[in-house]
């Protein structure tokens, strides 16, 4: 999978590392920003309350 | 040949052949992606932890930041959310908004939030929350707020740590209420004191019961200013409730009566003494 997406990136070597830094930023941002926000509510971490009050 | 004699440009010679593919070479290939696949996940679980305690964190303190700055505007300007009209209403009271800072000098100088009114998701994001519809500070009857333990700031991380008749300041427009835990000085915490109420239990997170006017006590009416904090236990779990109780001091509540003065007063600095 990362060997297959290392050679189909475009250009030289150094070039090749900065796409690599770029790609693995998105996808940590996509995940700390969009994924883990939404799928977070639904995991027992973040559950404090007890049924009550109005 | 004859193709390569009319251009000037000669073609690449063609590629070799692609190699026979053994089956170990396939088994190889498929083995080294499950084995990426997992490394991967892994990697993902340890960024969700990161999420989980700093990222969440870095939302909370952004939200903490503007509801303390707002709750401070109102205090200034004489608006108390939480005091209500003669008719018991409490028409100022919005969900999601500021009403009360809690200090706790057990949990460190440093321990001061604004306590929102509401326990979604979305307010407990923001900070501690207020149960909708329980009394609020200073009234006879349960304050019961709840918070987190892990992310989001997490300012109830460590509520474990509270020793019977240690102080909870809950600071409104009106008054800076000081709250003691219960439990029995030299007994333990997790004792019953004369009301019937311990200064901490461990609960199932169906037990509702805890947010009664007197908790624990179904339909009776209360008599003492109660104070009830709710949240998970153990750590990063969801299969139990920590909740720790505390009732009102009365003779160490300091009203407040300029509403320009927002600093500490020193009946309440003097609660820092001596605890860590």
């Amino acid at each position: 999978m990362y060997g297959w997406i290392w050679r189909h990136l475009p250009g030289p070597v150094a070039l090749r590392l900065v796409e690599t830094l770029v790609l693995l930023l998105a996808v940590i941002s996509l995940l700390l920003f969009v994924v883990f926000p939404v799928i977070e509510p639904h995991l027992p971490t973040s559950q404090v309350t007890v049924p009550g009050g109005k | 040949m004859g193709r390569h004699t009319s251009g000037a440009v000669l073609d690449p010679p063609p590629p070799d052949p692609a190699p026979q593919r053994s089956l170990g070479d396939n088994v190889r290939t498929a083995m080294r992606g499950i084995g990426e696949t997992l490394i991967t996940l892994g990697l993902i679980v340890f960024l969700f932890i990161f999420y989980e305690v700093y990222v969440t964190s870095w939302f909370t303190d952004r939200e903490q930041t503007k509801l303390k700055h707002q709750l401070t505007q109102e205090f200034v300007a004489g608006k108390d959310p939480t005091i209500r009209l003669p008719n018991g209403s409490l028409p100022e009271l919005k969900t999601g908004q500021g009403i009360a800072n809690i200090y706790i000098p057990r949990l460190g100088k440093d321990f001061e939030w604004t306590i929102v009114e509401g326990t979604t998701a979305a307010d407990l994001d923001k900070g501690p929350g207020h149960y909708v519809g329980t009394a609020l500070p200073g009234e006879v009857g349960n304050f019961a707020i709840a918070g987190h333990r892990v992310g989001k700031g997490e300012p109830f991380l460590n509520l474990d740590h509270l020793l019977p008749g240690d102080s909870v300041i809950i600071e409104t427009e009106s008054a800076w209420y000081v709250y003691k835990v219960k439990g029995q000085q030299h007994n333990s915490i997790t004792s019953v004191d004369s009301d019937g109420i311990p200064g901490r239990e461990i609960i199932t997170p169906d037990e509702g019961r805890v947010l009664d006017p007197v908790p624990d006590h179904p339909g009776v009416t209360p008599t003492e200013q109660l104070l009830t904090m709710t949240t998970c236990h153990p750590k990063f779990t969801a299969t139990h409730r920590m909740v720790v109780y505390g009732a009102l001091d009365p003779s160490e509540t300091v009203k407040r009566t300029d509403p320009k003065d927002l600093s500490m007063p020193s009946a309440i600095a003097d609660l820092y003494k001596g605890v860590s």
